[in-house]
């Protein structure tokens, strides 16, 4: 038995790494370029699905819990026969949408895991009115304070201040839009007209502004107790609890979670922006397919330079094999040359990645986007380098494959 | 001394299928003792390189059986044949078949290093010990392609010296040298087998070569003609 191990299939594979360097360079170079793309690619889609998440969260929370509307039943059916059966047109059963016992509900939903932000909301359908002028619009009655932490309506202000809202009781926080519309600034005073013909003179203590104009148009933040007395509430009446979670790819899992919990609707924000989540899978998958076709490139490139190199070096191989080399070695003295092309290239390939990543980043896009989003991924990195290793692997196993079933006795009589 | 038997072929047969089914060897049995240098000749088809892969292990489609040392090698499978060509079987080829990024000392070690029996140092040492009784000490390091015909000859035939061989099997080593460098492998061959106890097979087509050899296998046909023609010697 052998008492020493003396790698030499290693040391063969670095020899002729090292003996024809334009060749590992130039295989190295295709994945190189490959794991470059691959990683800037992804890294730009990561960084796009960030910022556009970012911008649905900040009007969308994870998660919301409300009072689905009832329909009624069309017929209605009695068992005894002492009944008369009733027909009757569906329509919506005229209960109240607010949530029984709300503080209950926050309570046992905070105490959920990873739930990070729990918040009651009252909704109130609204008109602002200026003279005779009316515009429709939507009012939130909220916690300020929560409802930063949720949406950080901080850094959309324009103008006033955030927190002047809790020490004025009828103060409203207005979007841009509604305040040009009705041409109103801070410290001015607007008329507002609830759904339930409550009317009531807010005070503006400041404007919003978030990169979605529509919003901007029709939103309103007042305080939670000004929201229900527009609705001729009580101080309980909540219409929906906002709930943020750790992660929220995940939310989906936790709404039929909190739907059965609450015995209300939850409702994820991918159900509620389904087309938005569509949209953004296609434009995934897309990417993901052309980076990954990109990485096959790259294995083809160094499956032919290690084809070549095998058939340069046939010689090699059958004297090897006459010498007592077994099969194994030759796989492994290839396999070895190609995981160093890999490797080198995966190291080439992440430097030239953060070039262009860095590069990108300083693109101007306008807007509230501001520079590219794009980023480092640890994710993406690791991704791209392991799969760039496997893609080097898989190419340089195929023909260290072939090598190891060279029958020498053939090369020898030529 | 009772004869010590090396390699005994018995009743070896063997089958070419391309382009049609031939019989390149009929029934070989011959034996080789310890310390023998023996040569096989015979005209180009006949089959003596055939019957060398044979005997080599390398070729293992053929009937009958090959014992090496005892040890029966037919049907056994290619990993042990492999371990068992590297350890007990040297090879000396007509293309010297050197591994030309190398160097001549990193050539010779390379057997005794997938061998694994003795540390580097001391495979560095017999390496040299080889090469110095080749008269190569000075070409050591150099790039085994930057050495002569002959030069190179003599670093493979220090290769298949490394792990001290049962045999050494050498298919045309004088095919493509001059008369000069012929001699010297030649005598270097002689001088193993006769000093060192080392056991030969040798093909040639150079007759002078043969008939300085111990003991000249002639083949026709792929049969033997005359297996035991003792040489006199020069």
């Amino acid at each position: 038995m052998a008492k020493y191990q003396h790698h030499i299939d290693s040391d063969i594979s670095f020899t002729y790494i090292t003996s024809s360097k334009k060749l590992t360079l130039v295989a190295s170079l295709g994945v190189t370029i490959g794991i470059a793309i691959f990683i800037f690619l992804n890294s730009m889609t990561a960084g796009f699905s960030k910022k556009s998440s970012t911008i649905i969260f900040k009007s969308t929370p994870h998660i919301r819990v409300y009072k689905d509307d009832q329909m009624s039943e069309p017929l209605l059916r009695y068992a005894d026969s002492s009944h008369v059966a009733l027909i009757s047109n569906p329509k919506v059963v005229p209960a109240s949408n607010r949530i029984v016992d709300p503080n209950r509900m926050i309570d046992l939903l905070k105490h959920q895991p990873d739930v990070v932000l729990v918040m009651p909301q009252v909704a109130v359908g609204v008109f602002y009115n200026s003279g005779k002028s009316q515009l429709a619009g939507t009012m939130s009655g909220v916690h300020i304070d929560e409802a930063d932490g949720m949406f950080d309506i901080a850094s959309t202000m324009v103008e006033g201040n955030l927190s002047d809202l809790k020490i004025t009781p009828n103060g409203i926080l207005l979007g841009v839009g509604v305040a040009a519309k009705m041409s109103v600034k801070t410290g001015d005073n607007i008329s507002v007209t609830s759904s339930q013909h409550v009317t009531k003179v807010m005070k503006v203590v400041g404007l919003f502004k978030t990169n979605n104009s529509y919003v901007d148009k029709v939103k309103s933040y007042v305080n939670i107790s000004s929201a229900q007395q527009f609705l001729a509430e009580s101080p309980s009446y909540v219409s929906d609890i906002y709930v943020n979670v750790l992660d929220f790819d995940k939310a989906p899992a936790y709404s039929g979670k909190f739907s059965a919990l609450t015995g209300y609707k939850a409702e994820d924000w991918k159900a509620a922006n389904a087309s938005l989540v569509s949209g953004s899978n296609m434009r995934d998958i897309m990417i993901m397919a052309i980076s990954i076709s990109i990485l096959l490139v790259a294995g083809f490139g160094i499956y032919n330079i290690l084809n070549m190199t095998i058939s340069q070096k046939i010689n090699d191989i059958a004297i090897l094999k006459a010498m007592g080399f077994q099969g194994s070695d030759v796989v492994r003295i290839f396999l070895l040359q190609g995981a160093i092309i890999g490797l080198i290239g995966i190291v080439l390939g992440l430097m030239l990645a953060a070039l262009l990543i860095y590069l990108m980043s300083t693109v101007y896009v306008g807007s509230d986007i501001g520079y590219f989003p794009i980023g480092f991924e640890l994710a993406t990195v690791i991704n791209g380098s392991l799969f760039g290793l496997a893609v080097t692997l898989l190419a340089s196993y195929l023909p260290a494959r072939k090598a190891a079933d060279v029958d020498p006795v053939s090369i020898f009589r030529k | 001394m009772a004869a010590e038997i090396m390699l005994q072929a018995d009743k070896i047969g063997k089958y070419f299928y391309e382009p049609e089914k031939f019989k390149v060897l009929t029934d070989i049995s011959f034996t080789v003792n310890r310390g023998e240098f023996v040569t096989l000749i015979g005209k180009s088809g006949c089959g003596k390189s055939t019957l060398l892969y044979v005997l080599s292990t390398m070729d293992t489609d053929y009937e009958g059986t090959l014992q090496i040392h005892g040890e029966t090698v037919t049907g056994q499978n290619s990993n042990k044949l492999a371990a068992l060509r590297n350890e007990k079987i040297g090879f000396v080829f007509q293309f010297h078949y050197l591994l030309p990024e190398f160097s001549c000392l990193k050539n010779v070690m390379i057997p005794a290093l997938r061998l694994g029996t003795y540390s580097r140092e001391e495979i560095e040492a017999n390496a040299y010990e080889k090469l110095t009784l080749l008269g190569l000490k000075d070409h050591a390091l150099k790039l085994s392609s930057k050495l002569s015909g002959g030069e190179q000859q003599r670093v493979a035939i220090a290769r298949a010296l490394i792990n001290a061989p049962l045999i050494i099997m050498a298919d045309e080593p004088t095919g493509n040298l001059d008369s000069k460098n012929t001699d010297i492998v030649f005598d270097t061959f002689k001088q193993l087998a006769h000093e060192f106890q080392q056991t030969i097979v040798a093909v040639t087509h150079d007759n002078d070569f043969a008939r300085k050899s111990d003991r000249t296998i002639e083949m026709q046909d792929g049969k033997i003609l005359t297996a035991n023609k003792i040489n006199q010697g020069v």
